[in-house]
């Protein structure tokens, strides 16, 4: 739209009828920006202005938002867990006690000697002790022990080929004919059961997240309530002079963007920095368990998505009751 | 300009504050609204600005039936409304500048465009200078003069002032006037409702009086 040039610098009102016809708005889509930047400047300086009531919305919210965010984080990880468990397709073969450990190493060379089989771990019987004194922490109950009394351990890891449950079960089985073995375990149940488990942990972590949306709704609609009533003069002035409900709108729909905004990023701030803590402890666990988990912090995307979909919830928790509370404000 | 078709007005709880108005005011007419307090006066006014809306009867301010104008539209009939008012209705937190705008920036006016006529309805009303200031900086009569400059600034057909004189001393109130009167030589309309007896006796122009709600006289 191009803006309408007015020729006549003069004040003066001109007489017309005409002046009652729809006035476009000149400069058309500048104007429109001019508008938003200022309502934006406006609302984040207003929030500003109050740094307090500001601050503790927003610490309420990003709070709610980190509780939320944080379970989905946790959960990721644990299904990454469980899912590593699930493919780390691999059984333990326990010796009989009289096996020496040149035994174990003639069968270790026959069971490599299998196609079935990618490679084998052999853990003698020192080196079992060895683990268990450093990791376990009962290292001084062994020590009182005359004898070693833990066996040693062949590790199997099964060949790439082998996929489905039935094989793996008849390797095991074959396994398990060899006179050195006591018993073979392939540890599968609980791993199904701790499926099932997290699909009810998924189950109830998306309904304390809705809820939790939901309160953040009514957070920043009370917020932003609260903002309008502070500013009903401004409002009703603006409403006599000649203002749309959306031109009143739009401050405080920007309001409520810089709410969401701020405590999304405030809320990334607390989950990142609770990571950061587990993440030790997380290491030190998995090395117990000789695994190479790690804890996966958020990625760019839900970091994003996180920023986004707080500030749409305080754009939508400000425009339902600015809404709502337009319609009961009359001037005067 | 302005037709009053046998409107009634009556609230639920009050009871009946306007009773059967007739008038019209035509394009570049200046009418003063005389009355008791209470006589409907500035209910009169708040029809108009559909601040409130009437019980019964046509009320067309030009060509346009305010009973039938839907929600939506009352800002757009708004912005063709110059409203002054008795307690001015200022932003006391704007300065002047920003305070006289208001209409043009609700309206997306561009800002080179709304600096001009601010200052060209600054200049009208003598505070030029002042434009900076805030409102509660400046006096009684002062503030009154920013409310008359942003009636003014969106070059309206119509102003509907209630009280406009009420804080001014005679030689501004007669300025005012004067400056009404520069206003009805290009065709816009005013309704000035004011119970100041010397002024309307003072300016020869057409009294409509109001007592408890009926008009009983229309005329110079």
């Amino acid at each position: 739209m191009k803006p309408v040039k007015r020729k006549k610098v003069a004040y003066a009102p001109r007489a017309r009828p005409e002046s009652f016809k729809k006035r476009k708005p000149e400069g058309g889509l500048s104007i429109h920006i001019q508008l938003h930047r200022k309502a934006l400047l406006a609302s984040l300086l207003r929030l500003l202005k109050t740094p307090f009531t500001s601050f503790m919305a927003i610490i309420v919210m990003a709070i709610a938002l980190s509780l939320a965010g944080s379970f989905y984080v946790l959960v990721n990880n644990a299904q990454r867990l469980v899912n590593d468990l699930h493919t780390g397709k691999q059984f333990s073969l326990f010796l009989h006690e009289y096996v020496s450990d040149k035994q174990a190493k003639s069968l270790v060379r026959r069971l490599q000697g299998s196609e079935d089989i990618e490679s084998v771990v052999l853990i003698n019987k020192q080196q079992a002790l060895e683990e268990f004194q450093k990791y376990s922490g009962f290292g001084a109950a062994l020590d009182a022990l005359e004898s070693n009394p833990l066996p040693a351990v062949i590790q199997v890891f099964p060949a790439q080929e082998i996929t489905e449950a039935d094989q793996l079960k008849q390797l095991l089985e074959q396994a398990k004919r060899e006179q050195e073995v006591d018993f073979a375990q392939m540890d599968m149940g609980w791993v199904t059961r701790l499926q099932s488990i997290m699909q009810i942990v998924n189950q109830v972590v998306i309904w304390i997240s809705a809820l939790l949306v939901v309160a953040i709704l009514f957070i920043t609609g009370n917020t932003i309530r609260l903002e309008l009533h502070a500013r009903k003069e401004e409002v009703v002035v603006e409403k006599l002079v000649g203002a749309t409900n959306s031109f009143i709108c739009l401050p405080f729909l920007y309001s409520g963007f810089w709410f969401g905004f701020l405590a999304g990023g405030l809320a990334w701030c607390i989950i990142t920095l609770m990571l950061l803590m587990l993440d030790s402890h997380v290491v030190h666990l998995s090395l117990l368990y000789q695994s190479d988990f790690q804890l996966s912090f958020m990625g760019v995307d839900e970091s994003i998505l996180l920023l986004l979909g707080a500030s749409a919830l305080g754009m939508l928790g400000a425009f339902a009751v600015v809404s709502q509370q337009l319609r009961l404000l009359k001037p005067e | 300009m302005l037709i009053f078709d046998h409107v009634f007005k009556r609230y639920p709880d009050a009871g009946d504050a306007l009773i059967d108005i007739n008038f019209h005011l035509e394009k570049g007419e200046i009418a003063f609204l005389t009355g008791h307090s209470g006589a409907g006066k500035s209910t009169l006014l708040k029809l108009i600005a559909l601040i409130e809306r009437c019980t019964r009867g046509q009320l067309l301010v030009d060509g346009q039936n305010l009973c039938r104008m839907q929600d939506r539209q009352v800002p757009l009939l708004r912005r063709k409304l110059g409203l002054i008012f008795q307690d001015y209705k200022l932003l006391f937190d704007r300065t002047v500048f920003d305070n006289v705008a208001l209409p043009l920036v609700v309206a997306g006016v561009g800002r080179h465009e709304v600096a001009r006529r601010v200052r060209a309805a600054l200049d009208k009303v003598g505070l030029l200078d002042k434009e900076k200031k805030f409102p509660l900086a400046l006096s009684g009569g002062e503030q009154q003069r920013i409310g008359i400059a942003r009636a003014v600034v969106n070059k309206p057909a119509l102003i509907l002032a209630d009280e406009p004189t009420g804080n001014l001393d005679p030689q501004l109130s007669a300025e005012i006037m004067h400056l009404f009167e520069q206003f009805k030589q290009v065709g816009v309309s005013v309704l000035i409702a004011t119970h100041d007896i010397e002024l309307v006796t003072s300016l020869n122009h057409r009294v409509l009086k109001l007592e408890n709600g009926a008009l009983i006289k229309s005329g110079l």
